[in-house]
């Protein structure tokens, strides 16, 4: 096993799936001669070539829109946003046109294309680039979201979005670039729409994902050492979502907490509270509590900023509030 | 049969080009009917008057070039090829319709055809064309993509963005802007910064023209030339056509906004009329054939019509096929 950050992971399944295929091919801003804002693409310029790796113009909606198109006649383009929050500049062609084409088409033109970049806040990043658009994306019928939260998920699922004939949104994170975990050598897959359970536990199912897991694990970290046995549940794929293991976990411990960067109101956790409450009624000691970012526009300061997004100290008073201890 | 024909062009050929011209406009009237008639709903834009240009301009391309369309496309759709019956039973919401029914007026496709639809969102088909134009120039073929827009479409961003593009990449796009002067019921001149459209190429140091869209074979001389030059070396070109919708915007549309004398004006120069006056003057056909061909195409847009209406609802189970490739 190697020991690689996320953003290797990410280079690595590019490379590893534009080698075996020659119809994909990367285009984003920066992606080539800067070999990615987030070095997410170190190295694919000087493997693959200027005819695999395209720098684009600064243009979401066009580039998206170009990358739809490539891909309704075979090609298989990797479309990377250089942030989610520009990434919605491309909405109009994601949700208007990626999403709808096989359907209204009756089948006859699919779309298989991966648009991938981090979401969610950073540090400091103030308003305009702090934003969680889980909700937003998952809302849409007709394409998959993928957020994963170690770089050895990141590698399996962008290997099988990259290969699915489908629209693929893959949500990343600035603050997880630099994480480290193993990945195995070789070629592996991990297939779309398929949990994890990260930690196993007895009292309390803990849903978290992407830089949230992370957050989930500091607190059952620290929920272990007052005696409370907390299993995490990293689903990886959020649409669709892998109902079975979220619903299994919960008949186990009977409570459940949710940990969602995105906003409260109309939330990807508002959802999984949802589901749960209709198919394990009866199996809950407890109502579902889920800790989300607070209602506002991201303020800069960094202590406003702390205030705004879940955190472990946060998670586990949301796991006492479960579990009715003071 | 008419005495030996005087003109440079081939008489089966002026012969098929007035009947499809004119098969256009019966079907559309056809459709018109339908929908007065209640046969189907939803909206439905057409394109009586403006059949010089899908005609023209098809007649210029090879099988194997892609169109790709806005909302007004169903004589478009049958121009590329597609059977009348496919177009006629989609917006009938039929089995039968090219797209079995998960399209209606606005989303005509086939892949066979390869005409990429048939889009809503204006402008939107833009950037999709730059990325056939990408993908035809990956693969290295000399094949070209019409990609049609109105003026309503002129002042998206999108569009920008994929002038941009593919002029920056020397992709093999032939934007064809219909002018019919009207985005809905606004002038384009009342929210247009320019007075003609084809100056939208001078930003992005596009080749352009202008041509008269009620006249087949000012369109098809002039288009001819510009599509040969596009295989040779692959560049965009953006061509404004003039031409003139007799309907309002939709069916529903009375068209207030402009004036009866205007309305005349055009219809003076009517392109169905001026083709039948050349084939007269050049002895291709008589009045007499003239009635002949109208006779038969409204006894086939009869058939036609009667097939639309025999064919099945789709079953409520088709309601879930297709919003995924597998």
């Amino acid at each position: 096993m190697a020991l690689i950050q996320f953003r290797e992971a990410i280079a690595q399944a590019m490379a590893e799936e534009m080698a075996r295929d020659d119809r994909v091919f990367l285009l984003g801003e920066e992606v080539a001669q800067y070999n990615g804002a987030y070095k997410a693409s170190k190295g694919l310029l000087d493997q693959f070539g200027a005819s695999r790796v395209w720098d684009s113009p600064i243009s979401e909606a066009g580039f998206a829109g170009l990358g739809v198109g490539a891909a309704m006649v075979g090609l298989r383009p990797i479309i990377e946003m250089m942030t989610w929050n520009f990434g919605i500049q491309g909405f109009d062609q994601i949700v208007n046109h990626a999403a709808k084409m096989c359907y209204m088409s009756g089948g006859q033109f699919n779309v298989p294309i991966v648009f991938r970049g981090p979401n969610g806040a950073a540090h400091m990043l103030g308003s305009q680039h702090s934003q969680s658009f889980d909700a937003m994306l998952t809302n849409v019928p007709g394409m998959k979201v993928i957020s994963p939260s170690t770089p050895y998920d990141t590698k399996g699922l962008l290997k099988s979005a990259i290969r699915d004939n489908n629209p693929v949104i893959f949500l990343e994170s600035e603050m997880m670039y630099g994480l480290k975990g193993e990945v195995p050598e070789g070629e592996y897959l991990i297939p779309i729409g398929v949990g994890d359970i990260k930690r196993a536990g007895e009292h309390v199912t803990i849903i978290a994902w992407n830089k949230m897991l992370h957050v989930a694990m500091a607190a059952a970290e620290q929920l272990a050492s007052i005696g409370v046995s907390a299993e995490v549940l990293d689903p990886r794929t959020l649409q669709p979502l892998d109902e079975e293991l979220i619903f299994s976990s919960v008949r186990k411990t009977h409570r459940l907490v949710i940990v969602d960067e995105g906003w409260d109101f109309a939330a990807t956790s508002a959802q999984i509270s949802d589901r749960v409450q209709r198919e394990c009624f009866d199996d809950l000691d407890a109502p579902v509590v889920r800790v989300n970012s607070l209602f506002v526009p991201m303020p800069y300061a960094e202590d406003l900023e702390h205030a705004v997004l879940p955190t472990a100290e946060r998670v586990v008073e949301a796991v006492k509030e479960v579990l009715y201890v003071g | 049969m008419a005495a030996e024909a005087k003109t440079k062009y081939d008489r089966d050929f002026l012969t098929s080009v007035y009947k499809e011209m004119a098969f256009g406009r019966r079907f559309e009237e056809r459709v018109n009917q339908a929908y007065q008639k209640g046969k189907f709903a939803g909206f439905c834009h057409l394109h009586i008057g403006q059949e010089a240009v899908c005609v023209g301009v098809q007649r210029a391309l090879r099988p194997t070039d892609y169109m790709i369309s806005g909302y007004r496309s169903h004589t478009q759709a049958i121009s590329k090829g597609m059977d009348p019956k496919s177009v006629l039973s989609e917006l009938f919401g039929k089995v039968d319709g090219c797209v079995r029914g998960k399209g209606g007026s606005m989303h005509m496709f086939s892949k066979e055809y390869r005409f990429l639809g048939g889009h809503g969102i204006v402008g939107g088909q833009t950037p999709i064309a730059a990325g056939v134009g990408f993908a035809i120039k990956y693969d290295k073929k000399d094949d070209i993509i019409v990609c049609y827009l109105g003026d309503g479409a002129c002042n998206q961003g999108q569009f920008f963005e994929a002038l941009n593009m593919a002029a920056t990449w020397n992709l093999p796009v032939l934007y064809i802007i219909e002018n019919n002067q009207y985005g809905m019921g606004t002038d384009f001149r009342r929210v247009t910064s320019v007075d003609r459209l084809s100056k939208r190429a001078l930003a992005f140091d596009i080749d352009n023209s202008e041509v008269d869209g009620m006249d087949f074979l000012k369109v098809y001389e002039h288009v001819g030339p510009i599509v040969a030059k596009m295989r040779k070396k692959p560049k965009p070109y953006l061509l404004e056509v003039h031409t003139y919708r007799y309907r309002g915007h939709s069916v529903s549309d009375p068209a207030a906004y402009r004036t009866k004398d205007e309305v005349a004006q055009f219809q003076a120069r009517d392109p169905i009329a001026t083709l039948g006056e050349y084939l007269k003057k050049s002895k291709v056909a008589t009045e007499e054939d003239l009635k002949t061909w109208d006779k038969e195409i409204k006894d086939r847009l009869t058939e036609i019509e009667a097939f639309a209406d025999a064919s099945p609802k789709p079953a409520l189970s088709e309601l879930w096929d297709n919003v995924f490739a597998d």
